[in-house]
């Protein structure tokens, strides 16, 4: 049906560029960046070489290449906890986000009481409170949890208090009109509204959760078999086997891609049909 | 599957001449200060098209809005004569509203935003499906339920809003001037389908404009208002032998028409100065 609407525009519109012409794009958009990475790690190794530098100084790209495969056994183990304590932090933040966003918009008086503690609890540095949670919390793992829910759970929740609050005035009136109830309003008019500025938390929160997992892996000090690739990256440094914190620090920023591609592609899903911020612009 | 049957609309001659809405001595005051309307009393029949016509901050809008239940009034009544009234004293499923902007979900398509006041009613999807197609093309938008809003151009989107508010088939429509976004063109041709509508549906509509043109191209009867405080000014049908068709427009009726508004307006307006 949406091509019998742009069908009347076409005529006008200069030709779409043929399959082949739209293929070649996609390659150059995939392979330059490709390309710039691939020249600035072979400069990296060529300084290294060219100037003889220590690995426990700078380790070159084949050096850090090699700890990934001979470390992978004590790195994965790691990696897998910081991905878990990382996830379970946004899917914690995102049901609690959004509760307490729903919540919060119930009525002014519910707002104004209780929206000042969220805010002190999102300008505390995390980093200070992380001591009192070790002592709390049963686990470390519980702590570290704790932490990244806290840092992550914020940008949820003020984009979606904000989210709800934007609601067009004109449909909240059709709804009265027609006599909806409070949870009709709030299903098929508060939410799908709110549902771009959700989406902004959620690629917010995504981003600051896998920084608060390792902060606050630094903070609360963890070590042993339960810990997350921020413990790894410090004890590298104690043993000065540097490769290995490069090799860490690698995994952390490829998880951190994942995230953000994840959360984009999420967003893009929900978005693309109708949201301005997920469409082309026409001209 | 049962399919869903609006009830059928009265059919002209039948509920016309009854009293349908009854304002008394309306007063509304803003939590402002703002007398938006002082002592206003309206009544409107079954099946006639009223045009509620003057200066901004006449409280024209604010009038529609009250009939319509969005907002309460500082004074006077509104009654319902002909019609079954709810716990909140509004003639359920009676009344429609026409806003002037489109006032679209966005991501609903044309199909979920005309069925949305048959969804809110508790009636599935499929049994609604007909009674939404029908209504849609009586807009001419029945090749376009699977659009979304942005797709369509203005004038569209305002058949949507129109569509939207016919579907459950209301006694009253009103309508906040809902064309007067649009272009010259878009506007004459959604002129002519409101037309339309009212003649075959027999529905009553209540159209607030500022254009005098549009007011005496529409309506049989013209409410003229004046503004601070809101108040009726004038109030007088506009008789014409002839149908509205695209000949109206060059008739001497509707020049005449015009002037007799436009005298009305100008009324209006010179008795607030001072």
């Amino acid at each position: 049906m949406a091509d019998t609407v742009s069908g009347g525009q076409s005529a006008f519109a200069p030709p779409k560029p043929g399959f082949f012409g739209r293929n070649r794009d996609t390659i150059l958009r995939t392979l330059i960046p490709i390309g710039v990475v691939i020249c600035l790690i072979l400069l990296w190794q060529l300084i290294i070489t060219v100037n003889g530098i220590p690995q426990y100084i700078l380790p070159g790209p084949l050096a850090v290449a090699g700890s990934l495969y001979n470390d992978w056994g004590t790195l994965w183990p790691a990696l897998w906890v910081t991905t878990q304590i990382t996830m379970q932090a946004l899917a914690l933040a995102l049901i609690g986000g959004v509760g307490i966003a729903i919540f919060l918009v119930q009525s002014k008086w519910i707002e104004t009481a209780f929206y000042p503690i969220t805010v002190i609890l999102q300008v505390t540095p995390i980093v200070a409170i992380a001591p009192l949670i070790l002592i709390y919390a049963p686990t470390t793992q519980v702590a570290l949890l704790i932490c990244a829910f806290l840092v992550a759970f914020f940008p949820i929740l003020s984009n979606m208090v904000q989210g709800l609050k934007s609601v067009d005035h004109n449909l909240l009136n059709l709804y009265d009109l027609y006599g909806a109830s409070r949870w009709q309003t709030l299903l098929y008019l508060k939410l799908p509204s709110s549902l771009p500025y959700f989406m902004t938390g959620l690629r917010i929160g995504g981003g600051l959760a896998l920084i608060a997992a390792v902060v606050a892996e630094f903070a609360a000090g963890s070590a042993g078999a339960g810990s997350g690739l921020a413990f790894r990256l410090l004890e590298s440094q104690y043993r000065l086997n540097i490769p290995r914190l490069f090799a860490a620090l690698v995994l952390l920023s490829l998880l951190g891609v994942v995230i953000f591609a994840i959360t984009s592609f999420i967003s893009w899903f929900f978005l693309h049909r109708w949201h301005e911020s997920s469409l082309k612009r026409e001209n | 599957m049962t399919t869903y049957q609006a009830p059928l609309m009265p059919a002209p001659g039948d509920s016309r001449r009854r009293p349908l809405v009854v304002m008394r001595n309306v007063s509304k005051q803003f939590s402002s200060g703002t007398l938006a309307l002082s002592d206003m009393s309206l009544t409107v029949e079954g099946g006639e098209f009223v045009s509620l016509l003057g200066p901004s901050g006449c409280g024209k809008s604010t009038a529609l809005r009250i009939i319509a239940g969005l907002g309460d009034v500082s004074a006077g009544t509104i009654d319902w004569p002909s019609s079954r009234i709810n716990s909140k004293g509004l003639p359920e499923g009676d009344i429609s509203f026409v806003f002037q902007e489109p006032t679209l979900m966005p991501w609903q398509t044309v199909f979920g935003n005309v069925y949305l006041p048959l969804k809110l009613r508790g009636i599935s999807k499929s049994a609604a499906r007909d009674e939404i197609m029908k209504t849609l093309s009586t807009v001419g938008l029945q090749d376009f339920a699977d659009a979304y809003p942005r797709e369509l151009s203005g004038g569209m989107k305002m058949r949507v809003s129109i569509a939207r508010a016919l579907v459950t088939r209301p006694k009253l429509l009103l309508m906040d001037e809902p064309f007067a976004a649009l272009d010259e063109i878009t506007r004459q041709k959604l002129n002519d389908d409101v037309l339309r509508l009212w003649r075959e549906t027999g529905i009553t509509v209540i159209f607030v404009t500022h254009s005098v043109f549009e007011s005496a191209y529409l309506s049989n009867r013209i409410v003229v208002m004046k503004a601070r405080p809101g108040r009726v000014h004038a109030d007088f049908p506009l008789k014409t032998s002839m149908s509205r068709d695209a000949h109206y427009r060059t008739s001497e009726d509707y020049r005449r028409a015009c002037e007799k508004v436009s005298t009305m307006l100008l009324e209006a307006i010179g008795g607030e100065e001072h």
